[in-house]
């Protein structure tokens, strides 16, 4: 006779199964880029991937836990996706490795592994390298320069000089620049009409990675891997913000579409946001992350001293989500008129 | 002079404070010590004695005063001792004595004599009987103590272990997995 | 069109039914014996009113209700009775219980029996006759169907409903009887319906079951009742009664609530009704109910079935196939596999699956929940199932409980979506049973420090009195040497009084200690006594008995180990030993 606990059916479904759709969905932002900015994201991708199963592998020897069970639930590779497409194209490769070690050491096994880390380990790495090395995590690629895969992969690993005309700032960072000089003559039309640095409705080349995320998102949506919930308040939240303070004076600030194709937006939307592990899991607790998030991620892009603020913005609400999940606990079935 | 608006500021403070707390210690003034009461909520309440004091609310006293340690308790075991180190903050310590399953006292009622030696010693009145009489225990309300069993002078007492019955069986733990039961013989 | 309500969650999983419900009713052959659980419905066990050796007719009772909440037990056949005795019943902790075995004589006769007049019976007497024919609610948890019968004080009955849905996989006995036997079920509705006196009677099937859905259709429409017979969307558990009462009238009940009653609306299973009309319209006792054999079998089909089969016996009916590894009572998302196979069929035994690794393959290894919130998607109670996992998990129970553990219904849905394969309901079984455990302990500490305290303040006062009385005598007793020596001399001297005082203490104290002495001799001449017994008695008292005397020991031994003493007694036990 054999013992086990009902159900006996299970659906189909697996830790592995989500991580693997989450990449898929990956797979259209990561054509755009690899197209459009440049070929050597790939090249970031595997070495993010191969330090993190590196990371991953030698946390769980250390914990004692099965390693084919856990390298093959496609958490690391996350992970490390979300790394290296946050992270400059062209930055070096040890800066991708050491980001993804620490991810996935630190912000992740120290706190118990899968399922038990409080941040999003991926954001983590981002911080810790743009506040460690500020200069290199704002060093991107200008998207009209033409480069060969092999000239990439020779600045990646260093054996290429890092010429400068190969570091340029995002849009979203030259826009604040241009702004902080001070010239008062400096519109936000004018400058967006420079075709090098900004394409049809946001960054050249980046407003196509970004429509790419859109895709996979809206996707993974279709497949209920994410709620609708922390994508809509979060892109709305940013849309209100930005669009009444572009109302409000037009030249000091960009138009909502520009904030929503730029920079980090619908990548943190969609992919890094809606992170279940770090994030808040009641309904009305995800439409306050994610509004939190995109509020946040709006004032320090365009008022703090960070390129982008999404990555901040999600750590910061990852910090509040245990409260906003307490406190927002939904009514249970036949008690909702009595609270 | 700006040290003397400091001084007067912090001054005030001070007594502002010190009036709110002398408040707050009269209006919320705590009757008794909850400290016992905690601590005997979680002794088994089986009056047994094996802690070396005579009933549960001294054992709970004395633990409330620091006098002794929480493990003293077979009873309640380990994870007695788990939860009076978690009410208390203090570390916790494996049982002094080894860990019983929960008993019953049964009378030999062929044996039994009445002398009703047992029924005094019962803390809880569990044992029924008169002089001269056959004495019987109310399972349901003995507490497995063992007090019973030194004072009778014809050795007609002995403790039964509580088997699972459908009223008090548990499901166990997943991880453990679920215990097989041998095949039994068809009737 | 009957508006119709949805509720939270849910999942969809694969249906099964198609296997199974495309075959009429066979009736079972007669078992080679039955064991009869004595206990089949929630509340108090019956008590037997049978002997081993006694000659059984079908329908004769044989375990007489016990209190209220409980329902009384038949022989589902003419027979023999074996023995009353503990056999494993089929419940998950494979536990025995007292049960009633019969040999059957297999002339099936039946005792005699006759339909209840309705027509001149009060509403007592109908509950009584339902109890009496063993009523009890056959969808799944065997409540006694009088006890819910009644409506509650002061709220107005709206909605009789009639479950049959029958959410879980794999089941069909539901459907078939309502598409062979829909007019009785319709019958028994309408005995419902007179009892409780809502305001409509409807009537729920899943829109999986067109056939059954039409058969009932027309049973209401040529008995000329104004019953509403709903299809409603196809949905796990949309067959649980909460679940039901939601879909069908918008109504919520509450976990906490104990009755639907208190909500002005009930619910039934048709099994239910129609085992309810056949008691009242034939004087039937429920002995026999539809099981449906499915799973790794070469022919799945609904048998009718006698209580008391040996699931082994009646699985065989449908040929499982060689792997089958084990029995699951019940749909796969709520049943479980049976402690050994030949536990008998109860009156909720509604399916039985063979159990096989190809159709229910072993669990992949559980992973850490990654809160994906999945369960909470589904979950039909609107709970927080990660959130209560964890804190089951870390046996946290208080927490448990503050996200609501006790409105579980524990329908599998949590389990079934899980990508981590965690045994949800597992935990919050555990859980919820280790609370029950806790209350039961925390009662018994709490009435043992009563009784304890009690008994301090009883000898404390034994105490204070005894003294008093001594004191008293004492008193006593000195004023009247006083007054003697008052009277032997004429002139009493003013200070011997004390002294006299001081002397009758002792005595009292003496007094005492040769009670005590005397006592402490009585004693010890009974434990020579007892001693003398024991050896002289004791081997002489299990020698040489009649068969008859045999037969009576053990059926002490039986009635002893049905009410819970497990240890046989010592005197039996103690010769051997010394």
């Amino acid at each position: 006779m054999i013992f086990a606990p009902s159900p006996f059916l299970l659906k189909d479904a697996s830790v592995s199964q989500v991580m693997t759709q989450v990449c898929v969905a990956l797979i259209p932002g990561i054509i755009a880029y690899a197209w459009l900015v440049g070929p050597a994201i790939l090249v970031q991708l595997v070495i993010a991937t191969f330090a993190a199963l590196l990371a991953e592998a030698f946390m769980l020897k250390l914990r004692g836990k099965p390693l084919a069970l856990f390298l093959s639930d496609g958490s690391a590779i996350v992970t490390a996706w979300l790394i290296a497409l946050t992270f400059p194209p062209l930055a070096p490769w040890w800066m991708v490795f050491t980001g993804t070690v620490f991810a996935i050491v630190f912000a992740k096994h120290i706190y118990g592994g899968l399922g038990q880390n409080p941040f999003n380990p991926a954001m983590v790495a981002f911080a810790v390298c743009i506040v460690s090395f500020p200069a290199m995590m704002s060093q991107w690629p200008a998207v009209g320069l033409e480069l060969r895969l092999l000239d990439q992969i020779d600045i990646i690993f260093g054996l290429a000089p890092r010429v400068d005309a190969l570091s340029s700032a995002t849009p979203l960072d030259a826009m604040k620049t241009a702004l902080r000089m001070g010239d008062s003559n400096f519109d936000i039309a004018q400058l967006l009409a420079n075709q090098d640095i900004y394409g049809n409705f946001a960054g050249r080349g980046w407003e196509w990675v970004a429509t790419g995320y859109l895709i996979g998102g809206l996707w993974l949506w279709h497949r209920r891997i994410i709620s609708w919930q922390v994508p809509v308040a979060f892109i709305g939240s940013l849309t209100l913000l930005s669009g009444a303070l572009w109302l409000y004076n037009p030249a000091a600030f960009a138009n909502p579409v520009f904030h929503l194709f730029s920079g980090g937006t619908l990548l943190g939307a969609f992919f890094i946001a809606t992170d279940p592990v770090s994030g808040c899991t009641t309904p009305r607790g995800k439409l306050i992350f994610g509004a939190g998030a995109g509020l946040l991620a709006y004032v320090i892009r365009v008022f703090g001293g960070y390129p982008d603020g999404v990555a901040f913005a999600v750590l910061l609400m990852n910090l509040s989500a245990p409260v906003i999940d307490l406190l927002t606990q939904p009514a249970i079935f036949g008690m909702k008129d009595k609270k | 002079m700006d040290i003397l608006t400091a001084i007067a500021i912090m001054a005030l403070g001070a007594v502002v404070l010190g009036a709110a707390l002398g408040y707050a210690a009269i209006k919320f003034k705590v009757e008794g010590d909850p400290l016992v009461e905690k601590i005997e909520a979680i002794l088994p309440q089986t009056q047994c004695g094996q802690c070396g004091y005579p009933g549960c609310k001294p054992y709970a006293e004395a633990i409330a005063k620091g006098e002794c340690d929480i493990n003293l308790c077979p009873p309640g075991g380990m994870e007695g001792v788990q939860r009076l180190a978690d009410l208390l903050g203090r570390e916790v310590k494996p049982l002094e004595a080894e860990e019983k399953p929960k008993q019953v006292a049964i009378i030999d009622e062929n044996t039994c004599i009445g002398c009703t030696l047992c029924i005094q010693a019962c803390p809880v009145d569990a044992i029924v009987g008169a002089a001269k009489q056959m004495h019987t225990i109310i399972a349901q309300q003995c507490t497995g103590c063992e007090l019973c069993l030194p004072p009778c002078p014809v050795e007609c007492i002995h403790m039964a272990a509580v088997g699972e019955t459908l009223d008090n069986w548990k499901w166990k733990y997943p991880v453990v997995g679920i215990k097989a039961v041998p095949l039994k013989d068809a009737a | 069109m009957l508006n119709l309500f949805k509720f939270w969650g849910g999942v969809k999983p694969p249906s099964h039914k198609t296997e199974s419900n495309n075959k009429p009713i066979s009736v079972a052959p007669m078992p080679s014996h039955l064991v009869v659980p004595l206990h089949q419905s929630i509340g108090g066990t019956p008590k037997p009113v049978v002997k081993a050796g006694d000659k059984v007719l079908k329908g004769q009772l044989i375990g007489e209700a016990d209190g209220w909440i409980s329902a009384a037990v038949h022989a589902p056949t003419s027979g023999t009775v074996r023995e009353v005795a503990m056999h494993v019943r089929p419940h998950p902790s494979g536990l025995d219980s007292l049960c009633v075995v019969i040999d059957p004589d297999g002339r099936d006769a039946w005792i005699e029996h006759a339909p209840f007049d309705l027509a001149s019976a009060a509403p007592a007497d109908v509950f009584a006759h339902l109890q009496r024919s063993g009523v009890v609610g056959l969808g799944g948890a065997g409540f006694p169907a009088h006890g819910k019968l009644t409506p509650a004080p002061n709220v107005a009955m709206d909605e009789l409903i009639i479950n049959g849905a029958e959410c879980e996989p794999y089941i069909t006995c539901d459907d078939l009887l309502m598409r062979e036997r829909a007019a009785e079920i319709v019958r028994g509705t309408a005995l419902f319906r007179d009892l409780l006196q809502p305001k409509k009677v409807l009537i729920g099937i899943e829109d999986n079951k067109p056939e059954a859905v039409a058969a009932m259709q027309a049973a209401v429409t040529a008995l000329g009742e104004n019953f509403t017979v709903v299809a409603v969307p196809t949905r796990y558990p949309a067959g649980g009664a909460k679940q039901l009462i939601r879909v069908l009238t918008g109504k919520e009940v509450p976990g906490s609530m104990r009755s639907t009653a208190e909500m002005g609306v009930q619910v039934f299973n048709v099994a239910t009704a129609y085992t309810a009309w056949r008691a009242v319209a034939h004087g039937e006792p429920v002995i026999s109910r539809i099981v449906t054999l499915t799973g790794n079998v070469a022919e799945p089909h609904n048998v009718e079935v006698l209580i008391g089969t040996p699931m082994d016996e009646l699985l065989k009916l449908a040929r499982p196939h060689p792997d089958t590894d084990g029995i699951l009572m019940g749909g796969p998302m709520m049943g479980f596999l049976v402690p050994n196979r030949q536990v008998p069929v109860v009156k909720t035994t509604n399916c039985l699956i063979a159990h096989s690794e190809r159709l229910f393959p072993p669990k992949a290894p559980e992973m850490p929940c990654i809160r994906c919130g999945s369960c909470a998607q589904v979950c039909p109670h609107e709970l927080q199932p990660f959130e209560m996992y964890w804190y089951a998990r870390a046996k946290n129970f208080g927490k448990t409980q503050e996200y609501n553990i006790f409105d579980c219904i524990e329908c599998g849905c949590c389990s079934y979506v899980c990508p981590s394969r965690i045994p949800l309901v597992q935990y919050f079984r555990f859980a919820k049973s280790e609370i029950w455990a806790r209350e039961r302990e925390k009662k018994a500490a709490d009435e043992a420090k009563a009784r304890f305290e009690f008994k301090q303040f009883r000898e404390e006062r034994e105490k204070a009195e005894k003294a008093e009385k001594l004191a008293r005598a004492a008193a006593a007793q000195a004023a009247k040497k006083a007054a003697e020596a008052a009277a032997a001399a004429a002139e009493p001297a003013a200070g011997e009084a004390p002294a006299a005082d001081a002397r009758t203490a002792p005595a009292a104290a003496s007094a005492a200690d040769s009670e005590k002495a005397a006592k402490m001799a009585t004693i010890q001449a009974a434990m020579e006594r007892a001693k003398a017994q024991r050896e002289a008695a004791q081997p002489r008292n299990t020698g040489e008995l009649t068969p008859e005397q045999q037969r009576d020991l053990a059926e002490i031994e039986a009635r002893r180990q049905a009410a819970g003493i497990s240890e046989p007694p010592a005197a039996t036990q103690e010769p051997k030993a010394e």
